[in-house]
């Protein structure tokens, strides 16, 4: 079942003027910008398909700048986000592309400042819900309507049953786990959808584990 | 968890239960959230449409490209004027539903329901039908519960959004889903709630999403319009006991089909339908200055 809750259905609350090329573009925004964890100084943002063709005339462009700014669908400061990002001194580049994606609004972003960069693609699947199917390179099918740890990690045996030993013994409930590396023995992402939202203590804790280079945790809610 | 409108009627009469109610209790038990607290949740989806249907009747609402807005107003004007050949509460759920959507074209705040090009067939009828039947402020929330529940069966059954099964998935799953909520605000069985909700996506399958210039604007406005419309007369016919041939379920198995049978061109691309007329060419070269590359 793709959609699990009524408010996928009665919701979001947003600022008009579409569910798919508005209130899903700034919530694509804004999965990047949490993921980043803090103010980037650049965005690259690349729009596909119908996202491509349209953006204009619904606004996906300032939409998806209020998600990086951390703006919610429904924030009215959404229509002024442009000159709000520039006024807080980031940097916007919007491109679009002819490749064809599997979905026609597909939207890729990439934002970065002098120490830290992430590359993001989403998808707005209608409604105002998302999927996101690339994070660094690495691909997912995940809707992060729930709270999602992302772990970065050595490919090689037992990291699974490291980190689900942490969330275990913190009585920690797995929704959904998808793994996905590079190439074998390289370096992998571990994306875990959670019932409970994870305390900060947690993720020390798993990052304090051998071979994990990097654990963040994506809430939208 | 309901899969199926069949399951939800079946779940909802063996309980003895309005489909609002298995609704709640659903959500609770998927969200493992209080009962509270989601109907908070839905008490702030209510607030918000009821804001927008007032801006929509009473604000001059213009859209960014100048296509849209004005319409709701004219209506109530026409509706205190002139002598209407349909009734009020009809008339009334025509006219909310364009303000809601006006106001969306405009950027403004809405509930996307289920999505926001469909946003104002939900709201425009409960308002509509809130006047004449004078629920309380819960019964109005339940409204949008059944609604929501209906909703939730097309979604993972078929499709909502006009990208993925034209206009049919958007107008017409949000026209069934407020025809399902009608009938249960005015009393009637969740099945009489089936039956509304087969009778008005029939009359909405094949539906084209044709966007002019892309925008969730032409002809989206005035199709929120007969959705509403639609929605209230389908109420009717099942609480009048009209039973629809089709299966409630067999219905949207036909909507879905017909998505996937679409080409393209008809699913939100701008490239066909009212999109390609010429006129359409015209306010779309005028909309964003020069022709669009297809």
């Amino acid at each position: 079942m793709k959609y699990k809750s009524v408010f996928d259905i009665i919701g979001p609350i947003m600022v008009g003027p579409s569910s798919s090329h508005t209130a899903g573009a700034a919530r694509i925004g804004r999965v990047a910008r949490k993921l980043f964890g803090r103010m980037p100084l650049r965005a690259e943002i690349v729009f596909y398909g119908s996202f491509a063709k349209t953006y204009q005339g619904h606004g996906s462009d300032v939409a998806t700048v209020a998600g990086i700014l951390d703006f919610d669908t429904s924030d009215l400061r959404l229509k002024n986000s442009l000159v709000i990002a520039e006024k807080a001194g980031m940097e916007v580049e919007l491109s679009t592309s002819e490749v064809l994606t599997e979905h026609p609004n597909t939207a890729r972003i990439k934002l970065s400042d002098d120490e830290h960069q992430i590359e993001l693609v989403g998808v707005s699947i209608g409604g105002g819900k998302i999927e996101v199917l690339e994070v660094n390179g690495f691909s997912f099918q995940l809707g992060f309507d729930t709270p999602t740890l992302l772990v970065l990690h050595e490919d090689r045996f037992g990291m699974i049953a490291a980190v689900a030993k942490v969330l275990t013994q913190h009585n920690i409930n797995v929704g959904l786990m998808e793994v996905s590396r590079h190439t074998r023995g390289s370096r992998a992402l571990m994306a875990i959808e959670t019932d409970s939202t994870i305390s900060p203590e947690v993720l020390e804790e798993i990052r304090q584990i051998p071979h994990i280079f990097d654990v963040s945790l994506l809430a939208m809610n | 968890m309901f899969r199926n409108v069949a399951e939800l009627v079946e779940l909802a009469e063996s309980q003895g239960k309005k489909i609002s109610q298995v609704m709640i209790e659903a959500e609770m038990e998927v969200s493992q959230r209080s009962r509270d607290a989601i109907m908070q949740d839905m008490y702030a989806n209510l607030d918000v449409m009821e804001k927008a249907v007032r801006r929509g009747l009473t604000e001059d609402i213009r859209s960014h490209s100048g296509l849209t807005g004005g319409d709701a107003k004219k209506l109530q004007t026409y509706m205190e004027t002139k002598t209407f050949l349909s009734g009020p509460t009809l008339l009334n759920a025509v006219s909310m539903s364009v303000a809601v959507n006006e106001v969306n074209a405009a950027m403004g705040t809405i509930v996307a329901t289920p999505t926001a090009g469909a946003c104002g067939i939900v709201p425009g009828t409960l308002f509509a039908v809130s006047d004449k039947l004078q629920p309380t402020r819960e019964e109005m929330v339940n409204y949008l519960f059944t609604a929501g529940a209906i909703g939730y069966c097309i979604a993972n059954n078929a499709f909502i959004s006009g990208a993925a099964g034209g206009c049919q998935a958007e107008v017409g799953s949000a026209t069934a889903m407020a025809a399902a909520a009608i009938v249960e605000m005015a009393g009637g069985t969740p099945e009489e709630s089936a039956q509304a909700v087969a009778i008005a996506l029939k009359n909405m399958l094949g539906l084209v999403c044709d966007p002019v210039a892309g925008l969730v604007e032409v002809p989206c406005v005035k199709r929120n319009a007969m959705g509403a419309a639609i929605a209230t007369v389908a109420a009717d016919m099942a609480m009048a006991g009209i039973k629809s041939v089709i299966p409630t379920d067999e219905v949207i198995d036909a909507m879905y089909r017909i998505g996937c049978a679409m080409p393209t061109t008809l699913k939100e691309t701008a490239q066909g339908g009212l999109a390609a007329t010429q006129t359409g060419r015209m306010i779309e070269a005028k909309v964003f200055g020069v022709r669009m590359e297809k």
